[in-house]
């Protein structure tokens, strides 16, 4: 398993029934493949959309059927499009359960900036901004170390997306819950050690007791 | 009732320097045969007022790559690598302004508001010159509203009385556009004869709608 699918797989586990879910381009949209058995989530596409599913057979895409990526989806029975001003009071106006966002730092208070990297990277906020602040949970989906640098960090160094305290940030090597305290060590991926997951972190963890391993979701298709 | 104009007339009612909004995301539900003909026309100095640039060569992205536009009003530029060469080479002026901010700056832009309060951005960089006012011991930001000279949008039908319909996630930004325009241009996939769309389908109402794109052929 992949360190994408490992992530993938343990932030599918914070999946509720019932809920309203926005997964973020990239791999926080792995997460849908992983959807436990007996739970219903309808996700959301802020380009406006609840209630999608996988692509279309190549060939039957609609033009005008697509996610907030641009990339061609299908509506399941029972969906709903709307315009952009009603897609974004869904995510501020706190209807929306949950997010999954991918990152580029977290810091030791738990905010998140994900949005550029001054004088590189400018692709922009997009929505960005708006799940952060707006929606109940804010799960951070990202690689634990890039570029051998750790994502966790004491302080950002890039600009914020809010100021928002993030509701939990999973790696490939740790589930980690920030707290008006600090940052919490809840889990460790399978086979790593505390010490490793504490000398790739830039910031300070606490450490209550014995760490457990990261459970992860297997699939339904997978469970039987 | 308007006569339906064709694309070609459209761009030639938008002069060089006019801020324009366009409905679409990632290219979808954006107005493309205005777009092929403000190319065309070899239209300079736009502002554009939008979701994003899309791709190179998709959408708006086509006015980026014909050197249309002076500046860029749009939540997201990351899909479009023109669009970054060019703001980093002086070319195009981009402001980033977060995509539920930009639609509810739009909303107030045509709905008669003097501006929004969000929380989003609240002590982020998008804060920078705004006033922050709180509210119930919370923190929001004024965010003034967007208005333009036009409004190119896209549906997927319109009655002859410019009565609107949209597809899907097509629909994006293009109703709230129809609002916060001096001149407001619609180009359908379909155009059907009144009565086809029924009252409770309309999605905007084709009083707000000055010009129409006569249909494909």
């Amino acid at each position: 398993m992949d360190a994408k699918e490992l992530i993938a797989r343990r932030v599918a586990l914070e999946l509720r029934d019932r809920t309203l879910v926005n997964l973020g381009i990239g791999l926080p949209t792995l997460v849908a493949r992983y959807v436990p058995p007996g739970i219903s989530v309808a996700f959301q596409s802020e380009n406006g959309i609840i209630g999608f599913g996988a692509p279309p057979p190549e060939g039957m895409e609609d033009p005008n059927l697509t996610d907030a990526g641009g990339g061609f989806i299908s509506a399941l029975p029972g969906a709903a499009s709307f315009d952009s001003g009603t897609s974004f009071a869904l995510i501020r106006g706190g209807h929306l359960d949950m997010t999954v966002l991918g990152g580029l730092q977290v810091d030791g208070s738990g905010r998140l900036a994900n949005w550029m990297v001054p004088g590189k990277l400018v692709p922009g906020m997009g929505g960005a901004m708006d799940l952060v602040v707006g929606a109940k949970r804010v799960i951070v989906a990202m690689q634990h170390v890039a570029k051998g640098q750790p994502k966790i960090v004491a302080s950002l160094a890039l600009p914020a997306t809010a100021t928002r305290r993030v509701s939990l940030v999973v790696t490939d090597l740790a589930v980690i819950e920030p707290t008006s305290e600090g940052l919490l060590l809840r889990e460790r991926a399978p086979g790593v050690s505390v010490d490793e997951i504490v000398a790739n972190t830039g910031a300070a963890l606490l450490i209550i007791g014995d760490v457990p391993e990261m459970p992860i979701a297997i699939p339904e298709r997978d469970a039987a | 009732m308007h006569r339906a104009i064709s694309a070609a007339d459209a761009a030639a009612l938008i002069p060089d320097g006019a801020s324009v909004m366009f409905g679409g995301f990632m290219g979808v539900g954006s107005p493309n045969r205005i777009i092929d003909a403000l190319v065309a026309r070899g239209a300079r100095g736009l502002t554009i007022i939008g979701n994003d640039t899309a791709f190179p060569g998709v959408g708006v992205g086509k006015l980026i790559d014909a050197g249309c536009v002076a500046e860029a009003r749009v939540s997201h530029i990351g899909t479009n690598p023109v669009t970054q060469k060019k703001m980093i080479a002086g070319e195009i002026s981009v402001d980033l302004i977060p995509q539920g901010t930009l639609a509810e700056r739009i909303r107030a832009g045509g709905n008669g508001l003097g501006g929004i309060l969000t929380p989003t951005g609240v002590g982020t960089v998008v804060e920078k010159g705004k006033r922050v006012i709180e509210v119930d011991g919370r923190d929001f930001l004024l965010e003034l509203p967007i208005r333009a000279d036009f409004a190119l949008l896209r549906a997927h039908e319109s009655d002859y009385n410019c009565n609107l319909t949209y597809r899907l996630t097509a629909t994006n930004f293009n109703p709230l556009m129809a609002f916060a325009a001096v001149c407001v241009i619609a180009e359908p996939d379909e155009i059907v004869p009144v009565g086809v769309i029924p009252p409770d389908a309309v999605r905007t109402p084709g009083i707000l709608v000055h010009h129409l794109i006569e249909r494909p052929l």
